[in-house]
């Protein structure tokens, strides 16, 4: 081969070498970072893995939330409005936190059912509610409505 | 009256919009070259009639009209004016408007400024310009009107502008950032040109350079004052979210910034002209594609409002429209710009390529973890987020052998550079680096390995860029100025330019790197009368008192900070409640100076108690990345003033007006 060729040859293959791993790199990332959401509907029926980071929405159940007396550490159950899931956090909530509202939260299923959150989310606007959180409260409703024979006549 | 004004402005804008797109083309294909100079009239036109629409829109808000719907769903009478006039494009329509307004400007100064330009250039720009004003003003007039009427029963007040916008910020950020945004469309509009013509030579290199660099030095400052938004406004203290907007407008400035290198290396050594105009290509789709990502609500965002199909269905049309012609274009006449010239392995051309490569990897890798979530749904793979240790990992990995880069352009002459002269010229910098990076590695307190790895990477970098972009420049003014501090800004504004973003860069690597590993952080929940010390320093919650705004009420907390006994701070972070929608905001308390930022920003009341939940944070060197951002936007307006970008091209090409009309006949 010709030197000039020749040096174009390792010139592209370099190139090609070089942007394999920056995508293989990434990809490895992406594989570690994806966190999957579920609802609390999902977490009883047993679908989600534990310890593992993921994301849990619902709307904050009325009456749920229970602080401590000494800490920053809150406790409240979260709803699709077919199951409920209790979820602790410590730290400060978001300024949308409240009763009723539909939020999401990332953190851990511990092995003793309890989700552990390390980050609350709320949006920034009072009418906006997640997509999932929404759809999540959609699906449990079909379920709960075809599982309810008709009672009218 | 004024909104059917607006509206009537909006119609007459898009007919002439559609005549600067079609009659030209028309001209040019049928060689009748008087209607193709119907261009630079129609654009004028457009420009006037789409700036009485934002005209009447503000007026609207500022007088309060809420029989218009927009108005009335964005704006309150108890807005301070500044936000009232803000609110213009504190919502989706309103936001459009100005995307438009933006883009009739550019188009203004192109009709204007582009007299050096040859008449077929130029014309053939502006009828892309309007095609793309085309698809913006359809958009507006058929699914988000913002002059929509409320009639015949209209409210009394409206129902406020969302309070997180209710910022100074609201007023600087998205203009800044549509001004990049919508910049781009010129290097777009150039770049069509140049592959209608099927010829890209230095001298159009030379055109598209200072528009690409306005368009990058907006989106440079846009940026940097959306992420200083978030920080002081969000109340969480961070200043980069990797959200999927944060991210749309990051991934076109990514691809602005190889533009601008690709474009020195066409105008200087006449490489990369086809690479140039697909960077310029993918640079604006990526605009467009932003635009979706923001108006549709497919992605989950701080920034995501008005989730209507019909519109995200629209901008996807147009998108696929704008990049599959563009696309094509590309492929059939693309051949025809490209060269076969060679340069040596080590060169400046060399490392441009090494540049632009990893800036386009970086962009695909951002676009990947962006689009994942709805690439996941698509394939039913479950609701999928991906999160910011991703974005940092892949970023950070890929971006640190360019920032290795920076530092050596400058030096690397184009064509052909010696392995003995770099290695001379660089390794006194290489070592105070090395030395450096060290030091900083070993001397950071109690932090594990890969955290000292980082500070090593990062200081050697910052030392590395500052160190060889500096010399270099004082190397440049001596030869100007037998005092080189005299010279230093005697030489030519390109390299000043350039030499400006560098450091800019520098600077700005410094704050990320020194502030994420050197910030203290604690949320904690604190009495009146308590204090806590935070790295060094003792926050004092003095007390709370009540404070009346102009649309707001808010609780203002007081807090003296001291250290070694003397008062360095009194920071009055708020919690407000504003008084239309009820809804609370938390307004940070930070007393910034160079070295570091002091940070309150108070959470809820705890319940049955006289305590506070409170977040009290310590960051070292924030203002380092507004102070950077800040230099490379003056680098890029200083590049842009360069003289020979404004020299009377004398039409060596034969193309005067005439000589169109006789050589197309």
């Amino acid at each position: 081969m010709k030197p000039l060729r020749k040096r174009r040859l390792m010139f592209v293959l370099s190139i090609v070498i070089g942007v394999g791993a920056a995508v293989a790199l990434g990809l490895f990332a992406m594989k570690q970072n994806i966190n999957l959401f579920y609802s609390p509907q999902e977490i009883v029926q047993g679908n989600a893995p534990k310890n593992t980071l993921i994301r849990l929405g619902g709307l904050v159940v009325a009456g749920s939330v229970k602080r401590a007396p000494d800490s920053l550490k809150v406790m409240f159950d979260l709803t699709d409005n077919a199951e409920n899931i209790t979820v602790s956090y410590e730290g400060i909530l978001p300024d949308l936190f409240r009763e009723g509202q539909g939020i999401v939260t990332m953190g851990e299923l511990k092995d003793d059912g309890n989700f552990v959150a390390s980050e609350v989310l709320a949006k920034h606007d009072e009418n906006y509610m997640s997509p999932e959180v929404a759809e999540a409260i959609k699906k449990a409703e079909a379920e709960a409505k075809a599982r309810k024979p008709k009672t009218y006549n | 009256m004024i909104p059917e004004i607006g509206n009537l402005a909006l119609a007459f804008g898009l007919a002439l919009a559609l005549i600067q797109f079609v009659v030209p083309l028309v001209g040019i294909a049928t060689h009748r070259w008087r209607l193709a100079i119907i261009a630079k009239p129609a654009a004028i036109g457009q420009f006037f009639f789409v700036c009485l629409a934002f005209v009447c829109l503000a007026y609207s808000f500022y007088a309060n009209d809420f029989s218009v719907a927009y108005v009335a769903s964005n704006s309150n009478r108890s807005l301070p004016v500044a936000y009232r006039i803000g609110a213009t494009w504190g919502g989706h329509e309103g936001s459009l408007l100005l995307w438009v307004f933006m883009l009739s400007s550019w188009t203004l100064a192109v009709a204007l400024l582009s007299k050096s330009l040859p008449a077929l250039t130029r014309t053939r720009v502006l009828s892309v310009l309007g095609f793309v004003s085309v698809g913006f003003l359809i958009f507006i007039l058929f699914t988000s009107n913002p002059f929509d009427r409320l009639l015949p029963v209209f409210p009394v007040d409206g129902s406020d502008l969302n309070p997180l916008l209710q910022d100074p910020g609201m007023v600087f950020h998205p203009p800044l950032l549509y001004m990049g945004y919508v910049g781009f469309s010129v290097a777009f509009a150039f770049a069509l040109a140049a592959l209608l013509e099927g010829r890209i030579d230095t001298l159009w290199a030379r055109w598209v350079r200072p528009w690409t660099q306005a368009a990058w030095m907006f989106m440079t400052l846009g940026i940097a004052a959306g992420s200083w938004w978030a920080y002081y406004e969000l109340g969480w203290g961070g200043w980069w979210f990797w959200d999927p907007v944060e991210n749309a407008s990051f991934m076109p400035w990514l691809l602005g910034t190889a533009l601008l290198h690709s474009l020195a290396a066409t105008e200087k050594r006449g490489v990369f002209k086809a690479w140039t105009t697909l960077l310029a290509i993918a640079a604006f789709s990526f605009c467009l594609l932003g635009t979706f990502l923001v108006r549709s609500g497919v992605l989950t965002s701080v920034h995501a409002f008005a989730n209507d199909p019909v519109r995200g269905t629209y901008i996807l049309v147009f998108l696929g429209v704008t990049v599959g012609a563009s696309l094509i274009l590309f492929a059939v006449r693309g051949s025809k710009v490209s060269v076969t010239s060679w340069y040596n392995l080590l060169s400046r051309e060399l490392l441009f390529l090494i540049n632009n490569l990893i800036l386009a990897v970086v962009t695909i890798m951002i676009l990947l973890g962006t689009l994942q979530p709805i690439i996941a749904d698509f394939f039913n793979l479950g609701k999928v987020s991906v999160g910011p240790p991703y974005f940092n990992t892949v970023f950070n990995i890929l971006m640190a052998p360019l920032i290795f880069l920076v530092g050596l352009g400058p030096i690397v002459n184009w064509r052909k550079y010696e392995y003995s002269e770099l290695v001379k010229r660089t390794r006194l910098s290489l070592l105070a680096s090395i030395v450096v990076g060290l030091l900083v590695a070993v001397l950071a307190d109690d932090k594990i390995f890969t955290d000292r790895l980082q500070l090593f990477v990062g200081a050697f970098l910052i030392v590395w860029v500052l160190v060889l972009n500096i010399v270099d420049w004082w190397k440049k003014a001596a030869k100007k100025n037998r005092n080189p501090l005299l010279g230093l800004f005697s030489i030519s504004p390109s390299f000043l330019g350039m030499y400006f973003a560098h450091i800019g860069l520098a600077i700005v690597v410094f704050g990320v790197v020194f502030s994420s590993h050197l910030s203290i952080e604690k949320n904690l929940r604190l009495g009146i009368g308590q204090t806590q010390e935070v790295a060094g320093y003792e926050f004092y919650f003095e007390k709370i008192s009540d404070v009346v705004g102009p649309n707001y009420d808010a609780i203002r907390g007081h807090f003296i900070v001291k250290q070694d006994g003397e008062n360095v701070a009194i920071l009055h972070p708020e919690k407000r409640q504003y008084r239309v929608s009820g809804q609370w905001m938390t307004e940070a308390g930070i007393d910034a100076n160079l070295a570091r930022d002091l940070y309150v920003a108070m959470g809820e009341k705890i319940p049955e108690s006289n305590d506070w939940a409170v977040r009290i944070y310590v960051k070292p060197f924030v203002s380092c990345l507004w102070l950077g951002s800040i230099l490379m936007g003056i680098g890029g307006l200083l590049a842009m003033t360069d003289k020979r970008y404004r020299a009377k091209v004398k039409q060596k090409l034969g193309i005067s007006d005439d000589a169109v009309v006789s050589g197309a006949a």
